[in-house]
């Protein structure tokens, strides 16, 4: 079956000015990174803190209008992240959607994580670091075997646990995304682990947009070359924060985002 | 290389533009993915025919390559970490496994709501799934074969023009017994089908002597 040529010109066309836009005007209205010391948390919007040490997990609900804040208190731990839709967990976090929507594998400040279902999962309305993994995932009994020459604890297992704690299973499991994990690409495609782009105290404000039930996993990345003893505990604190406005820097990031933003809002109509 | 339309063919069949297929590989078996008219994105899954629950793992698979991209020699990982094939030819020299999957819901978003109504990868999968017992729960970020999208240092990430020519084939080889998804992709809002969505073939062989 062929197309009209004429459609395909104009696809073909749209693709590019959306391209344009993503690749070239997003990124310069991206917010600058938060300051090590900024946007402090008022104490009595804290709903829950938790440490968890490192090579654990932990598990928690956030409402939508509420915000996890994680901190990387030693800079040496990276935190893998997935999480479900608490009304539907058929409905969960997705890397490559998230990277594809927003034309870009790197996540910092202003970026959203989304949905397979074209809604805004989690947004990031803080971000100290800017150094965040999609596209490698976390660590696993086979990839602390191989590195280590024994089977550390590791984000897979705790994923496994955090899931079946919950009801679900390890078809639930989803690709994750790595905070405190600067991976980056040569020109190859190779992995590099990028040194000096992890700082003690790097946090990340993730603001939930749906209903959620999110997993952290506290588990070396693994393509850091620190042996697991040295990573540390990392802070968990669940806030209130205001929800989403009409010109919130997530949500006017790109004509994408506002249309993953607008989506997520039918829900709640 | 031997045409696997003569030598040692157990199946074949022509996949139509914008259609799902699936099929168990038995171990040893080795799958051919022709693009028949080149530039056509081909979405695929992989799931332990035995344990379902063990299926492909993109980040497994690119964790363990140490690169982003799939080609020759590439191990395609479970989320066991087990192997659960190797391509073991390669005429293209390009494949993606951090894209996914089209569907209706993302194509609204990256490309307005009037493309929701569009028929999408994503769509192929479920009802081909539904075929053994899996669901949309089961859709894990896939592989992409014939799909171009370079990823660039600065972390820009972009579906550009396929470079596969007709009859530019793939040959994934089986390390246990597998059940092989496939999506023709129907994609007509970016470059990895041409614009054009077009059909494929898939060849089934054994390899000679076992």
């Amino acid at each position: 079956m062929s197309r009209m040529q004429q459609e395909i010109e104009a696809n073909r066309r749209r693709y590019e000015e959306l391209r344009v836009a993503g690749q070239e005007l997003t990124p310069k209205g991206l917010p600058e990174p938060t300051a090590l010391d900024g946007a402090p948390i008022a104490p009595d919007a804290v709903i829950h803190r938790e440490h968890v040490p490192a090579g654990w997990y932990a598990t928690m609900r956030l409402r939508r209008g509420e915000a996890l804040r994680i901190i990387d208190e030693s800079g040496r731990s990276s935190v893998s992240l997935i999480g479900w839709r608490e009304e539907d967990t058929s409905e969960r976090i997705n890397c490559a959607d998230t990277v594809k929507v927003q034309w870009s594998a790197a996540i910092a400040k202003g970026r959203v994580v989304v949905s397979d279902m074209g809604r805004v999962f989690l947004s990031l309305i803080e971000d100290t670091s800017g150094a965040h993994d999609l596209l490698v995932g976390g660590s696993t009994p086979a990839s602390t075997l191989a590195r280590f020459g024994a089977t550390t604890r590791n984000t897979q297992e705790n994923f496994l646990a955090a899931a079946s704690k919950i009801g679900l299973d390890v078809r639930d499991i989803p690709p994750c995304v790595t905070f405190f994990a600067p991976v980056s690409l040569d020109d190859a495609g190779h992995f590099r682990w990028q040194e000096g782009r992890k700082r003690p105290g790097d946090f990340v404000d993730l603001r939930a947009e749906m209903n959620l039930v999110i997993v952290v996993s506290n588990c070396p990345h693994p393509l850091d070359p620190a042996r697991p003893e040295a990573a540390g505990p990392v802070t968990m604190i669940r806030h209130r924060v205001a929800a989403a406005a009409a010109d919130d820097p997530c949500r006017t990031a790109s004509p994408e985002a506002a249309r993953a933003f607008t989506f997520t809002d039918r829900l709640f109509a | 290389m031997s045409n696997p339309d003569t030598f040692d063919a157990v199946y074949s069949f022509d996949i139509p533009a914008e259609r799902p297929w699936s099929g168990v590989l038995k171990k040893g078996q080795i799958l051919r993915i022709i693009d028949s008219e080149g530039q056509q994105a081909v979405d695929a899954l992989l799931y332990c025919a035995d344990d379902p629950s063990e299926r492909y793992s993109s980040q497994d698979t690119l964790r363990v390559q140490g690169s982003a991209y799939i080609d020759l020699g590439t191990r395609l990982m479970s989320n066991r970490g087990r192997v659960m094939a190797r391509i073991t030819a390669d005429t293209c020299g390009r494949h993606d496994t951090s894209a996914g999957c089209c569907s209706c819901e993302s194509n609204a978003v990256r490309f307005g709501e009037a493309t929701k109504y569009q028929h999408a990868c994503r769509e192929n999968f479920i009802l081909e799934l539904s075929k053994h017992g899996l669901t949309k729960r089961d859709i894990v970020s896939n592989l992409n074969f014939f799909m171009n999208v370079p990823i660039d240092p600065s972390g820009n990430f972009t579906v550009v023009d396929g470079i596969s020519a007709p009859g530019n084939y793939v040959d994934v080889t089986a390390d246990m017994d597998v059940l092989f998804v496939i999506s023709n992709c129907p994609q007509v809002n970016n470059p990895c089908n041409g614009f054009n969505p077009t059909p494929i073939r898939v060849v089934v062989r054994d390899v000679p002597g076992l």
